[in-house]
């Protein structure tokens, strides 16, 4: 079931995080301004239960700083981020740790996310004890079992004494995704979950992501670089260049009728598996400049193959263009 | 992944060494001789004092024979000044001086441990602060540090200990503190901070196990340098004259010209014995870190070559 | 006679604790100038050190067995010492994680003027001076020759990589995963140019990677590996369009498309794990995870036949096919 149903699970609006750039004694002698990285710059959107929403973009657009803001790992300069109704950027640790029972992620690299030290019991069951759920290891056994079995492990008691080494990089992911789910999370945050994984278990795990949320009605905000597997399995897709999301809309609808100069470009550059489509790769010249120095007007001016004169000169906000909900960032749209 | 891993190519082929867990010590002294002759050697020291008092052949402390009498069947070692058996005097003297040297390195490793951990893991103000102390007291000559403080507060074991512990666990902090401050970053930790849990839980359930074996390399160096800081704090006269440890022993020989009388069993002998340790404790303690640190492994930089197989020896899925 | 020849190339390592793993198990390809060659394959088949081996750049660990020809000379009959002759001249390589393989103390046109010397290629301010021609032939100004690597973006040292290889004009470039860790659109930047170079300069490529739609779109011919062999060998349309063997068929089932018919079809992963490369396999190494396996997979292993113009697979489905 998608759509909205009561209020939205995740809420975030005009989202700000600002990271300082460090400044040597020379500069601060001369008291020169202290230059800030805009890693996200005004991001909004919503997310549904039972929706999986893909933020895709670059290295440097800000995706995985929105993610970690959402977390709580770094404060916000301003913006809000409401989940299930509650305010929580900027929320003080000791306010934000019980609510973290309601969001959690899952990170990109199968091989560090676990303590090597830890057997699948012990790191599937660390969240239990941190929260206190579970007062007897009986009934701690049984919902690590559970959520191990929900992840796909199974028999999860084959698993329970295993080491992460003995694990292949799939099973690892699935085990870190199993201590995510322990807690029974309402949002999960999934930064690349599969990039560091082999091809022929990424839609395994893609696939496992996809029914957490149908069945279990859990809301997934999914990071990734990949714009073939977000068409695939997300519900929406929101593009982001330079701190902000430039395009947004139903996934399908995003990677048919792009409507933004850079969806149109990235999407002409990712290849395709037959070899008989020859797409024509739009390259654009250079690289994404750097987020400390952001150019002024529509952000993508420099690089567009379509700007026109008043591009450098006004900021695009995101508009609705085609269906309802499909939204761009563009003043030729 | 910070597997310790053979080669570049078998690392690309997702082939490696599963990372060591419990144990560690063991595989340790499986793996390099070197550890197991060092470990061999403290263990050695240990017993003979902790069984001295019983099979020393005389006292240690009353003459049995005369000054400076040179070594003979009964008297193996010699006597010193005092007419006392140089062996038994060894053998007595090395309680003391152990003793004192793991007491004093018990104290560094705990102060410099909870330093490094500290200052790694929560940084900024604690940091800087923290660093600044450390930086002070590793600046700080260590013999003329400990020549002041024992003037001062008067020359007792209990003073060489704290001395000792002082000047030795500024090193510690800052290794400590550069592993803690790359553990901090690894994503598990991350995770734990992610799922809520406290400082407290990270640091002993996280940090605390990978931060060990380090600990435990340093400790052992640490009480080398240790002993000879003892010896050498004796030999200078700071430590109590009336108890026999090592260093004093040294400090009498050369105060009471044994050298010019040509009694070089009053010296040898002992110098010989804190030598001995000293390098005990050095194979030991680099052996562990040398276990530690599979970079420092200089495979690619080897004489020996890959090896062509003759064209016949085909591997078992030729057709 | 092809400019370079592969012929049955074994490798195996030795292990510590006394088995060898045997990484590379008759591997056989040939190249001519001007060659796109994909080696596709996940992590553990075998891809990186089959090229490795071709450059001679094995650790003391391996021992080798099979031919490398250049230009009709096996350069690894005399082991190290013949290699290094044609290292870098004859055959130059891109390494994975290249861009964290430069020496970040020295300036970028140094490290590219520096295997100059080595073959008596060029010296000095000559030296100097090509180093900066080849940044400019992969599209970076000459004048970052002065620069230091921590200075360049990521895309931008992949490039400066790429000029490294090219210093001595090699006629064979091996590029291993070059465009891994990088963002799609500079990855798309750095395609191009390794097409371009090949076209230009007449260099036979071999690309390897595990991505699939990668190779599909810059090559003209691929293999895919598994278990350290290869499985199936042809021109790229007929790897996708006619696969005869279940791995490749399975592979490309695995990986999402963005066009056409691919977007309705569902993306499915392949179960199991690839089999231990320090036992010996018997049979087929991809049975236990086939979903058109037979009796006869799990006791005789299939060999690598013809089944069709330049298209080979190892597989005994295949065989029954015949060659057509």
């Amino acid at each position: 079931m998608t759509g909205s149903q009561g209020a939205p699970l995740l809420e975030v609006e005009n989202l700000t995080t600002l990271y300082p750039v460090r400044r040597g004694l020379a500069d601060r002698v001369a008291r020169q301004p202290r230059l800030w990285v805009h890693a996200v710059d005004g991001v909004s959107f919503t997310l549904a239960r039972g929706e999986m929403l893909a933020l895709v973009g670059e290295s440097g657009c800000g995706k995985t700083t929105t993610a970690q803001t959402i977390l709580g790992m770094v404060a916000p300069a301003s913006g809000t981020v409401r989940l299930n109704g509650t305010e929580i950027a900027g929320l003080p640790e000791r306010q934000m740790r019980p609510l973290r029972r309601q969001l959690q992620m899952i990170y990109q690299d199968p091989y560090e996310s676990l303590d090597p030290r830890f057997r699948v019991e012990t790191a599937v069951g660390e969240p239990l004890l941190v929260h206190g759920i579970g007062g007897k290891p009986a009934e701690r056994r049984e919902l690590i079992v559970a959520a191990l079995e929900r992840a796909g492990l199974s028999p999860a008691e084959a698993f329970l004494a295993r080491y992460p080494h003995e694990l292949s990089g799939g099973q690892r992911q699935r085990v870190a995704i199993a201590a995510s789910l322990v807690l029974g999370p309402d949002l999960l945050l999934a930064d690349e979950p599969v990039s560091m994984l082999d091809v022929s278990v990424r839609a395994g795990v893609l696939t496992l992501l996809d029914r957490l949320r149908r069945d279990g009605r859990m809301g997934i905000l999914m990071i990734t670089h990949d714009l073939s597997t977000a068409a695939h399995f997300a519900d929406r897709i929101a593009v982001m260049y330079l701190g902000r999301i430039v395009e947004h809309g139903p996934a399908r609808q995003v990677v048919r009728h792009p409507q933004h100069p850079y969806t149109k470009a990235l999407l002409s550059v990712v290849p395709a598996r037959d070899p008989r489509v020859r797409s024509a790769p739009q390259l654009l010249t250079g690289e994404t400049p750097n987020p400390v120095d952001v150019p002024t007007g529509c952000r993508f001016h420099p690089r567009c193959p379509v700007a026109v004169e008043r591009c450098s000169a006004l900021d695009p906000e995101l508009r609705v263009v085609s269906s309802a909900s499909h939204e761009v960032a563009c003043l030729l749209a | 992944m910070t597997l310790p891993l053979q080669d570049p190519a078998l690392a690309a082929e997702g082939l490696g060494v599963p990372p060591r867990r419990h144990g560690f010590l063991r595989s340790v002294l499986r793996e390099r001789k070197a550890a197991v002759i060092g470990l061999a050697i403290i263990v050695f020291f240990i017993l003979l004092s902790v069984i001295a008092p019983y099979i020393s052949p005389y006292s240690a402390t009353a003459q049995t024979c005369a000054v400076y009498a040179p070594p003979s069947s009964r008297h193996w070692l010699g006597c010193d000044d005092g007419g006392i058996d140089m062996l038994s005097e060894l053998m007595q003297g090395g309680r003391i001086s152990l003793v004192v040297a793991f007491a004093a390195t018990f104290v560094a490793m705990v102060i410099g441990g909870g330093v490094g951990i500290l200052t790694g893991y929560f940084g900024r103000w604690i940091d800087t602060s923290l660093m600044r102390v450390t930086d002070y007291l590793l600046v700080i000559p260590d013999l003329v540090f400990a020549v002041v403080i024992a003037d001062l507060w008067g020359p007792s074991l209990f003073h060489v200990i704290i001395v000792i512990g002082i000047l030795e666990w500024t090193s510690t902090a800052r290794i400590i503190r550069a592993q803690v401050m790359s553990l901090k970053e690894r994503v598990y930790v991350k995770r734990a901070q992610a799922i809520g849990s406290g400082h407290a839980r990270i640091i002993t359930r996280h940090i605390l196990p990978q931060v060990g074996p380090l600990l435990m390399a340093n400790t052992v160096l640490t009480i080398a340098i240790a002993i000879y800081l003892e010896t050498a704090l004796a030999f200078l006269g700071l430590e109590d004259p009336t108890v026999t440890t090592w260093g004093t022993i040294l400090e009498h020989a050369f105060e009471r010209t044994a050298i010019s009388s040509g009694a070089w069993w009053a010296i040898v002998p002992d110098g010989f014995v804190i030598a001995i340790v000293i390098v005990g404790c050095f194979l030991l303690g680099q052996a562990i870190e040398d276990a530690l640190n599979p970079r420092l492994k200089v495979a690619h930089l080897s004489v020996r070559r890959w090896r062509i197989r003759p064209l016949a020896g085909r591997g078992p899925d030729a057709i | 006679m092809s400019l370079l020849e592969v012929s049955d190339l074994h490798v195996w390592f030795d292990l510590p604790q006394g088995p060898q793993v045997h990484a590379v198990q008759g591997v056989s390809f040939a190249l001519e100038p001007g060659d796109r060659f994909g080696l596709v394959g996940e992590s553990g088949c075998g891809k990186t050190t089959t090229i490795l081996a071709t450059m001679g750049l094995l650790p003391p660990t391996a021992s080798v067995s099979g031919e490398v020809r250049v230009d009709g000379q096996n350069i690894l009959a005399g082991g190290e010492d013949s290699a290094r002759g044609y290292r870098w001249k004859d055959i130059a390589m891109v390494f994975q994680g290249a861009m964290n393989a430069l020496n970040p103390v020295k300036k970028v046109g140094w490290q590219i003027a520096e295997p100059m010397a080595f073959h008596g290629i060029a010296k000095g301010a000559a030296a100097r001076r090509r180093a900066g021609e080849l940044l400019e032939m992969v599209g970076i100004p000459a004048a970052s020759a002065e620069r230091y690597p921590h200075e360049f973006s990521g895309g931008m040292r992949q490039r400066a990589s790429i000029a490294m290889a090219l210093a001595c004009q090699p006629r064979i470039l091996l590029a291993d995963e070059p465009t891994t860790a990088l963002d799609v659109m500079v990855q798309a930047q750095i395609l191009d140019l390794l097409a371009r170079l090949s076209s230009e300069l007449g260099l036979a490529l071999v690309l390897v990677t595990h991505d699939l739609p990668v190779v599909a779109q810059t090559c003209g011919r691929a293999a895919v590996m598994y278990a350290g062999e290869i499985v199936e060998c042809g021109p790229m349309e007929t790897l996708f369009h006619q696969p005869r063997h279940p791995y490749t068929r399975l592979l490309f089932a695995a990986t999402p498309d963005l066009y056409g018919a691919g977007e309705d079809e569902a993306v499915v992963s392949i179960g199991g794990a690839p089999p231990r490369l320090d036992e010996p396999i018997t049979g087929c190494p991809f049975q236990p995870r086939c979903d058109v396996v037979l009796e006869r997979c799990a006791e005789e292993h299939p060999a690598l036949r013809l089944v069709g113009p330049g298209h080979e697979a190892a597989c005994h489905h295949a065989e029954r096919a015949g060659a057509s």
